[in-house]
């Protein structure tokens, strides 16, 4: 049998070749009779081993790649654009969007961002703080196991994808009970979090930890001195300091370099100074190193969210100023979350201006003071920059998210050049790209 | 809602005083538009009754010294610097404004690629990590309507500043940071992208989220979001663009 995967046309730069799909082999076959060793090739938009609707371009002599460039764009959304029609509130509902698996991330960052330009960031309640970093840790957890789940796969080790979604999907049950949702939260609000933690996730969150920690020993023992998976992963997407700082590289592969630079310690919001933690480094500035380093943080993780557990004490979740704080209490009904009916009987039967006011904050929306804020926060993957700017209105002028995905995407092609076309699916996934937060 | 007193919580000394007062300023700072009217409605007759209003939309100003904390430090250091490279700190560095506890300098754009690579190199500012380049699109402020934020990281003094450069909509040319700052590649071509910004000397400025053939520069504020009215139970919801606003 033989199908014709290649179209071959001849241009002023040589033979090109259209590649739709089909054995590698062919390709390869169709290129020898050029007898032209340049090989140019699209990995992508659609390729399974690209984390999502990324495009690669490389240009490959045999198996060495000696040109390796991104195409990125496929998941444009214009969420920092749309963000600009709505209120303030209502942009968590879009953010928790962008880096759809670091949802309290951005929720976070634009929140602190937007908290900044109030000036309330004092009037944040304790246990607000607390059930931020709580759920933050969290998804530091569900965020790293789905790197390492995917990595590994992309390895051929499915043994630790299946364990990584299995452990991710007891996360993805905490955030349903807290929040609602699996993923899309927009549970923390500019002034504090939506609504309190439902009765019983203590315990849940308990019983995941004591689970937790016995699942995380098993990704030691099944890849950690594994010789297939250091083979594969060792002195592969080498990446050094001074590379990481040109390119504005940060998170784990800037860690992998020896430099201990995380924001909860160098710049603490959310009170990140009063918890015991370490910051996990290696030297080797490689894809082995960033697993490892993943590894130890989700351990150090564990330790904050049992810190948190251990710190929670009842209190209110959002600011008392009610200028911002929406006075709706939340209840499930029988079309899903919405308002309590409670609440509803008391602004429509007994007071005028409760209802007013209950009007105005939700459809019109607070006033934020002009001017320009910066809130950076730690994600999975480095550093989360929100740069949020006012009007005075009660929407948005312009806010952009500097996510840590776009930015290190970027050294794919420091990493990638000169190495073997199959360290390059290494490579990337070493750097945890997630398509919605670089493109937005 | 009633709170812990027994009051609906309204302190009207304390709420009404001017610094309690949401979007004013007084007259201070730097005016970036003239509002009129209320509700975004601009056409046609105003029902509204508030046709008349006007708004001033102030920024905030420039400080004066002392700016405070390691602000001083960081402004005496770079205007040393620049003294040495026989420029003049006032022509480069056209204000700062100090809010929020946040240091901005304002950068004259032909200056912008010696000041970064100041403060990335001399040692005692050492902004070795560029965040990226933001930018805002200023329709009503005439002849700065664009401008490119930077904010810099020092890892090794653990300090943040922000660098800010306008270029007027006429002649959208802004010095390409990627020389100095790599990694400013991609966030240029998306700045440029979005809001036409053209950064000179950049290697390849090429749209990076949008497809190659597309018209106009999508955040900038005169190009409009687009959307289609849907129907939700009964009522014709307009798209999010055509409906009342409140800035």
């Amino acid at each position: 049998m033989s199908t014709q995967s290649a179209s071959a046309r001849e241009t002023t730069e040589g033979t090109v070749y259209t590649v739709t799909g089909g054995d590698w082999d062919e390709v390869v076959q169709s290129a020898a009779k050029a007898d032209d060793e340049r090989i140019v090739v699209n990995m992508g938009p659609q390729h399974p081993s690209t984390h999502g609707v990324l495009r690669l371009i490389l240009e490959i002599d045999g198996e060495t790649v000696t040109e390796a460039r991104c195409g990125i764009g496929y998941l444009h959304t214009g969420i920092e654009k749309n963000l600009e029609y709505r209120t303030w509130t209502q942009g968590t509902t879009f953010v928790t969007r962008m880096d759809y698996l670091t949802s309290f991330f951005n929720e976070t960052a634009y929140c602190l961002a937007v908290e900044k330009l109030l000036g309330v960031e004092d009037q944040i309640t304790e246990r607000a703080k607390i059930i931020r970093v709580l759920l933050m840790e969290l998804n530091r957890l569900s965020s790293h196991l789905v790197c390492i789940a995917t990595g590994g796969m992309e390895l051929g080790a499915t043994t630790i994808m299946i364990y990584g979604f299995r452990d991710r999907e007891m996360i993805l049950d905490i955030y349903e009970l807290i929040t609602g949702l699996r993923m899309n939260h927009a549970y923390i609000r500019p002034g504090g979090l939506a609504q309190d933690l439902p009765p019983g996730a203590v315990d849940h969150i308990r019983e995941f930890v004591k689970k937790m920690k016995k699942n995380l020993p098993e990704y030691d023992k099944l890849a950690t001195g594994n010789p297939i998976f250091k083979a594969r992963m060792q002195d592969v997407g080498y990446l050094d300091l001074a590379g990481c700082m040109a390119l504005g590289a940060t998170g784990p592969i800037l860690r992998s370099t020896g430099l201990p630079h995380d924001l909860r310690k160098a710049q603490p919001y959310c009170d990140y100074e009063t918890y015991d933690f370490d910051i996990p480094t290696a030297d080797t500035c490689d894809s082995y190193g960033r697993f490892l380093i993943r590894l130890e943080e989700m351990r150090q993780s564990l330790r904050i969210v049992e810190q948190c557990l251990d710190r929670l004490q009842p209190g209110p979740v959002m600011v008392a100023d009610k200028k911002i704080a929406w006075p709706a209490q939340l209840a499930l009904g029988p079309d899903g979350l919405g308002n309590s009916l409670d609440h509803i009987k008391q602004i429509m039967g007994t007071s005028m201006e409760a209802l007013i006011h209950h009007f105005k904050l939700v459809t019109e929306g607070f006033r934020v003071p002009p001017g320009q804020a910066y809130a950076a926060v730690e994600s999975p993957k480095g550093e989360l920059g929100v740069h949020a700017v006012s009007d005075g209105g009660t929407r948005p002028y312009r806010v952009h998210f500097r996510d840590p995905s776009f930015t290190n995407l970027q050294a794919m092609a420091a990493m990638c050049e000169g190495g073997q076309v199959a360290d390059v699916i290494v490579a990337v996934a070493s750097i945890d790209p997630v398509m919605g937060g670089v493109d937005r | 809602m009633s709170d812990a007193n027994g009051t609906n919580g309204a302190n009207p000394e304390k709420d009404l005083s001017a610094s309690n007062l949401p979007g004013q300023r007084g007259d201070g700072g730097e005016e970036i538009r003239v509002q009129r009217g209320m509700f975004g409605a601009n056409n046609g007759g105003d029902t509204s009754g508030y046709g008349g209003l006007v708004r001033s939309v102030r920024l905030p100003g420039e400080a004066s010294r002392p700016y405070g904390g390691w602000f001083d430090e960081v402004a005496d250091e770079l205007e040393g610097a620049l003294e040495e490279q026989g420029l003049v700190p006032g022509n480069a560095i056209e204000k700062t404004v100090v809010d929020r506890g946040e240091l901005t300098f304002h950068i004259e754009r032909e200056h912008l690629l010696r000041v970064a690579q100041t403060l990335r190199d001399d040692p005692a500012l050492r902004f070795e990590l560029c965040t990226g380049v933001s930018a805002v699109h200023y329709l009503h402020d005439k002849g700065r309507e664009l401008h490119a934020v930077y904010h810099l990281r020092s890892i090794t003094h653990n300090r943040l500043i922000r660098l800010e450069v306008s270029a007027p909509d006429s002649d959208p040319h802004i010095p390409s940071l990627v020389p100095v700052y790599p990694t400013n590649d991609w966030h240029e071509r998306e700045t440029y992208d979005f809001f036409g910004i053209i950064f000179d000397g950049h290697p390849a400025l090429t749209r990076i989220m949008m497809p190659d053939d597309w018209q106009g520069h999508p955040q900038r504020k005169d190009y409009p979001l687009g959307g289609i009215a849907v129907e939700y139970k009964g009522a014709q919801i307009p798209a999010p663009d055509q409906r009342r606003s409140y800035s």
